[in-house]
């Protein structure tokens, strides 16, 4: 590696690193939060795209996009994140399955491979749960057997074991270097902020603020520091600026005669999910000013614990005072002295470090005046005034995680419920929080109920409670603690408890399983990497993506039969006949003549007649409320004049609100008054009119009755099946995004047409259902015969769905959130579909932008096709003509797909 | 209920949309493009219809007729063979067909009525049922006048005056746009409040202002005030300078009391946001049920074709949707001028209907949130 930097818009996250790793060996990368060692990591897995420099990964140039392509089977990744590049409602080994098909592996393979990492890491039993039910400890195994999977020369490893409890963590790095065992010359690189694993380890860089401060081992560190910790070694490596703010945490001893009142009191707190028993039987009783340690394995009920006490679930049995007050939903009082700080961090990260602060100050209504000085004593507190305007999501993990802690204490609460509020902050930022802790504890007697799986921080507390599988098993204070299992730290004494507790559980678990992980693995490499499309690879994404649409059955459901409601809905309901015209007459004669007009009027079928109009006042209001349509006005004398010959003139009000009915009406009644007349004229004056002397034979063809369900209903199908596959697409690459997992397409050797056409089958044979339900129910229900070719319809329609679900595709690929994507696919197609694709007026009317629009529109030429195929009886002879438009654009979309959708993170 | 909390929870739901830059440009779209092309696209029913004549008798009147039709009405006709007549109707080619037989003057002048075929697309709904009997129509004057010749024939003694009222040419501009307004209100009401909550959601920051003093109650009544604001006043915006200022079209009634009824459609949908966002799990449902409802909103409400033309069980379905109520308070406020008189029972109606959707939606939503984590 050779003078790379990386800058995020004006930020310099990596400043001409210069470094040389070694192959075959664990190197860990140490530093404080936020001074690029992920950025680092993922410019070495290929993930992030070089800006400067130059790298050179496993011999050759990661510049280079071949090169890049023939190194990243060799190279796994692991993100940050507990299974961030998981998929949560896939299974443990749907998730491996998926990963081992990305890289190629035939079935056999992979199955071997799987019961190897199975087995060796201990999940075999939970093959089957959803990956986002297991455990922090399991996601990070599972995460790693799915990195392992491929037998990688080079394994990155970014921040493993962040949020994992000790047991886990154990075991997991029982894991690697049994691994390394068998599979000897593979490279681990590691960042992490426990500096007990670190010492571990062959090599040591240390990073701040984009450079590279140190490399060597972690003796060679320790020499040079003079120190005897790699924590102090760590701080000692800091810039002096930075080390000046750190010292030691210094806790006073609580004062122990103090007579304190009790702040949590919990009795038999219970709380079950299904049959799953989260919490069971919880006691607890914190005093006034105590710092209270929550600590356990990853899914053992802490959380659950902590959210029946802030009153946000609601206890399943049992019960909970908090202040002396029982805990409801509702009690706004004793919220206002709760400050809460939840695992995920949940800012918004769409308000700056200011804002999030003053909103906070503003709900829990502290006084105006008081307000402003509050908020910067907050962002002085906790060193927050440099990144004031800064957004959360742009800040490192430690920074945020002030951020959260002063947003939880802007108000002075007397009670403080951090959930891990640590996890993944480095040494120095951990040491200034719990100072903060401390002084808040002693000076302000605020109790702190915090949940961590740091021992140096549990060794802390004035008391700590172990929990496992939803009891408490021990508490008390540490000391004792560590005493009562005669074990030498903090640390021992709780993987004991923990690993008493699971032989008791399962009975014979062995958790350190002593076979050789690979020993049965077929040796030497893994298949020649194919470079070309792989219908594997691509497989592998439709898989998951059916696997999860089939996990969201109320998804489906609602695109197949949601359709379908909406069919017999729209395929009544858009009805282009006019007819029940509102009209209602004027008749200021009222001889038998006028009458005879208005009654010739509401003889026909597509009038009604409504009371008659009193007068000129009447006929305003009632044409203003809409409730007439047509007015007629029929002049005194009408008849007498008739009668002589004079001329005459009846008035027509006709509604033009609506142009169309306007212009419709206003034929009817033209036409309706010229059958008036010439019959009148035949009867009457036995005259014949020159008027109407050709016949004018209308055949009304295709749709003889020129009835609205056999225009609209095979229209209907074309909609349809635009926008719900369109929607149902918009969501799958954005979606990724938001959710972290797209790091698969930058690391994997999966190429972008192999992800987005994999992504794509799921919803074209979904599509495809659909369009077969709709054929049925327009034959069946609405008696709309397929009079044309069903073959040419059904490939029309194959064609089309590939192009509706690539729009969708598209809005997915460049839009950023999942909100932006379902706007921009609503009014990409919901809009035009409906105005310029020849719905209702036939696009060689559209004027404007909006014939632009139509022309270019798939959905215009399926419509034809649709409605020729069904009312027209055409097929492929007449028709071929529009499929040419639609077959381009489900091209050109995927074209441009591919070409938007980036293989690196920039 | 805290004023505070609410306005405070309000302005950080702005703020979010302030940072979502996609967002607000896909807003002022809907509101000032998207207007201007749905009204200046949407046609005269009888606007460049294609029309093919097949003149088989090549008289002096068969010609005579086939140059009565000429844009903007008809495209110039063209003379296709009698063999190639069906391919184009069935190719959609021609709306029309009109078929001169042969001999037709002749036969006209010894006095009989030779018939003239007229071959209509009738899938083309619409155009069909105009522009045939405005074909039949403008057939009948031109043989009218050849006949007569030189002396005028009778004036039909009754001379039916027309007049249409609230647009007296019936132009299309004029309805497309609000139309167009009316949906992209809706469009932009329910997305803007639905996705808000649900990405509230999925980040869990929802979870977090469970923990502090604010009420569901609030929470909701906050994303209702601020998005329905945002979409208010993009309606007004676009009401004012683009119908009224850039297409110049003239609105009969108040547009304040249009506003108003604006805002109650408004609190009715950024409701209805809320609801589905609330009654669905995550963003992909929420997509799909979004799509399936706004369709009927878009469609049946009375906006594209009138509702008195729906079956009634169509129209009793319709009956709840607040669109429905709107759009008819629309056309009667903007078109044809009525006042509070006049629109106070769908005001009424609108209202009702916002208010049911809340007490339901609050339901739901405190439901809900005891629910959730």
């Amino acid at each position: 590696m050779h003078a790379v930097s990386l800058h995020h818009g004006r930020t310099c996250a990596l400043d001409g690193i210069t470094l040389d790793l070694p192959a075959g060996q664990i190197i860990g990368v140490i530093g404080p939060d936020g001074v690029g060692k992920s950025t680092l990591l993922s410019l070495i897995a290929g993930a992030r795209k070089l800006q400067e420099g130059m790298l050179e990964v496993l011999g050759d140039d990661m510049a280079d996009a071949a090169h890049r392509r023939a190194v990243c089977p060799r190279i796994a990744f692991m993100p940050q994140g507990l299974g961030r590049n998981l998929y949560a409602t896939l299974s443990v080994s749907e998730n491996l399955h998926f990963f081992a098909r990305l890289f190629g592996q035939a079935r056999a393979e992979r199955q071997t491979r799987i019961e190897d990492l199975l087995a060796s890491t201990g999940m075999s039993e939970f093959r089957d749960r959803p990956a986002g039910k297991l455990s922090g400890g399991m996601k990070q195994k599972l995460g790693l057997c799915c990195s392992l999977i491929h037998d990688p020369d080079l394994l990155i490893l970014d921040e493993p074991t962040t949020g994992v409890d000790p047991l886990s963590r154990v075991q997991f790095w029982e894991l690697i270097s049994r691994i390394r065992l068998t599979r000897n010359g593979m490279s681990v690189i590691v960042a992490t902020a426990y500096m007990e694993e670190a010492a571990g380890f062959d090599m040591l860089v240390t990073m701040n603020a984009g450079h590279v401060l140190s490399v060597g081992t972690a003796k060679e560190l320790l020499d040079r520091t003079r120190t005897r910790s790699l924590e102090n070694a760590f701080i000692a490596m800091m810039p002096a600026a930075e080390r000046r703010t750190h010292h030691d945490v210094v806790i006073a001893a609580r004062p122990a005669d103090v007579a304190a009142d009790v702040v949590i009191e919990a009795r038999g707190l219970t709380m079950r999910f299904g049959d799953f028993t989260a919490v069971d039987h919880v006691d607890l009783s914190i005093a006034r000013g105590e710092i209270f340690g929550f600590l356990g394995s990853n899914g053992c009920g802490k959380t659950t614990t902590m959210k029946m006490l802030t009153g946000l679930l609601a206890a399943g049995s049992g019960e909970a005072w908090l202040f002396g007050e029982r805990v409801t939903g509702g009690n706004l009082a004793v919220r206002r002295r709760v400050g809460y700080m939840s695992q995920g961090f949940s800012l918004y990260s769409e308000l700056s470090v200011l804002q999030n602060l003053t909103l906070q100050a503003r709900l829990f209504a502290l006084p105006r005046s008081a307000l402003a000085a509050r908020v910067s004593e907050m962002l002085h507190r906790f060193e927050l005034d440099h990144v004031a305007d800064a957004m959360p999501d742009d800040l490192p993990l430690g920074v945020r995680q002030r951020l959260s802690l002063a947003v939880a204490m802007v108000h002075s609460p007397d009670l403080l419920i951090l959930d891990e509020p640590t996890s993944g902050v480095d040494p120095i930022a951990r040491d200034m929080f719990w100072q903060m802790m401390a002084d808040l504890s002693r000076h302000d007697n605020v109790t702190i109920f915090i949940s961590t799986h740091f021992m140096n921080e549990a060794a802390r507390c004035d008391r700590i409670s172990l929990m496992n599988a939803g009891r408490v098993l021990v508490c008390d204070t540490p000391a004792a603690v560590t005493a009562s299992r005669r074990a030498k730290t903090l640390e021992e004494a709780f993987i004991g408890y923990l690993r008493d507790a699971a032989r008791g559980e399962t009975g014979t678990v062995n958790l350190s399983v002593s076979r050789p992980a690979a020993a049965t693995r077929p040796r030497g490499r893994v298949a020649e990497t194919w470079h070309g499309f792989s219908l594997r690879r691509m497989w592998s994404y439709t898989l998951r993506e059916t696997l999860e649409l089939a996990r969201d059955p109320i998804r489906g459901t609602l695109a197949l039969f949601g359709t379908v409601m909406l069919m017999l809905i729209l395929g009544y309901g858009l009805n282009l006949d006019v007819n029940n015209v509102r009209f209602a007459v004027l008749d200021s004669d009222n001889s038998m003549l006028s009458r005879d007009y208005a009654l010739n009027l509401a003889g026909s079928a597509y009038f009604v007649q409504q009371t008659p109009i009193v007068d000129a006042a009447d006929l305003d209001h009632r044409m203003r409320s809409g409730e007439l349509n047509l007015a007629i006005e029929l002049p005194p004398g009408f008849g007498r004049d008739l009668d002589r010959g004079a001329p005459v003139a009846v008035g027509a009000w006709i509604d033009g609100a609506n142009p169309q009915r306007g212009e419709t009406i206003q034929s009817y009644v033209q036409a309706m008054q010229l059958g008036w007349l010439s019959g009148m004229a035949r009867d009457r004056l036995g005259m014949r009119l020159a008027f109407g002397s050709v016949n004018v034979q209308i055949r009304f063809r295709y749709n003889p009755d020129v009835v609205s369900v056999v225009a609209m209903v095979p229209a209907m199908i074309p909609l349809l099946l635009l926008l719900i596959p369109a929607m149902l697409t918009a969501l799958s690459v954005v979606r990724e995004k938001e959710l972290g997992s797209i790091i698969n397409l930058y690391v994997t050797p999966v190429t972008r047409s192999e992800f987005l056409i994999g992504k794509q089958i799921p919803y074209l044979v979904l599509g495809m259902v659909n369009f077969i339900l709709l054929t049925i129910l327009a034959t069946a229900v609405f008696d709309v015969t397929l009079s044309g070719s069903l073959a040419f319809l059904f490939a029309a329609s194959f064609v089309f769905i590939l192009s509706s679900t690539g729009i969708g595709l598209l809005m997915s690929t460049f839009t950023r959130s999942q909100a932006a994507a379902i706007l921009a696919t609503t009014i990409g197609t919901l809009v035009p579909a409906i105005q310029y694709a020849g719905l209702i007026n036939p696009v060689s009317s559209l004027t404007g932008v909006g014939a632009l629009i139509g022309g270019i529109l798939p959905v215009t030429y399926f419509l034809v096709i649709a409605r020729g195929a069904f009312s027209k009886a055409l097929g492929f002879g007449a028709l071929w003509p529009d499929l040419l438009p639609i077959t381009a654009s489900a091209v050109v979309l995927m074209v441009l797909c591919i070409l938007l959708l980036k293989k690196q993170e920039k | 209920m805290c004023i505070a909390n609410i306005t405070q929870l309000g302005l950080k739901e702005l703020r979010s949309l302030a940072f979502d830059p996609i967002m607000l440009v896909l807003i002022a779209y809907v509101f000032t493009l998207d207007i201007y092309v749905a009204a200046t696209v949407m046609p005269e029913t009888l606007l460049n219809a294609p029309i093919g004549i097949v003149d088989e008798d090549r008289s002096p009147l068969s010609r005579r007729i086939a140059d009565a039709f000429y844009p903007p009405k008809f495209q110039s006709p063209s003379l296709v063979s009698i063999g190639n007549a069906d391919l184009g109707l069935d190719q959609g080619t021609y709306t029309f067909i009109l078929d001169i037989p042969p001999d037709f003057e002749r036969d006209l002048l010894a006095g009989r009525r030779p018939p003239v075929q007229l071959n209509v697309d009738a899938t083309r709904m619409t155009q069909a049922f105009t522009g045939s009997s405005y074909i039949d129509a403008m057939v009948n004057t031109e043989v009218g006048t050849f006949l007569r010749h030189d002396a005028p024939g009778a004036v039909p003694p009754v001379d039916l005056a027309l007049r249409i009222a609230f647009n007296p040419s019936l132009e299309q501009p004029w309805f497309g746009a609000v139309m167009q307004i009316i949906n992209n209100v809706t469009i932009l009401s329910i997305i803007l409040t639905g996705a808000a909550l649900i990405r509230e959601r999925e980040r869990g920051t929802i979870e977090h202002l469970l923990v502090m003093p604010v009420e569901p109650f609030e929470i909701m009544i906050a994303k209702i005030w601020s998005m329905g604001l945002v979409v208010l006043l993009a309606c007004g915006f676009s009401v004012i300078a683009v119908v009224q200022g850039a297409l110049q079209i003239p609105i009969e009634g108040s547009v304040l009391l249009f506003l108003f009824g604006a805002a109650i459609n408004v609190f009715a949908t950024t409701t209805l946001g809320i609801f589905l966002g609330t009654v669905t799990r995550s963003m992909q449902q929420f997509g799909i049920l979004m799509i399936l409802t706004l369709i009927p909103l878009m469609v049946l409400s009375g906006g594209m074709t009138p509702q008195e033309s729906m079956p009634l069980v169509v129209q009793w379905v319709m009956a709840v949707a607040p669109t429905t109520h709107f759009v008819n308070l629309a056309q009667a406020i903007l078109y044809r001028g009525a006042g509070f008189a006049i629109v106070w029972p769908q005001l009424l109606d609108l209202l009702a209907i916002g208010m049911t959707l809340f007490c339901l939606t609050l339901w739901y939503f405190r439901r809900a949130m005891r629910k959730m984590s």
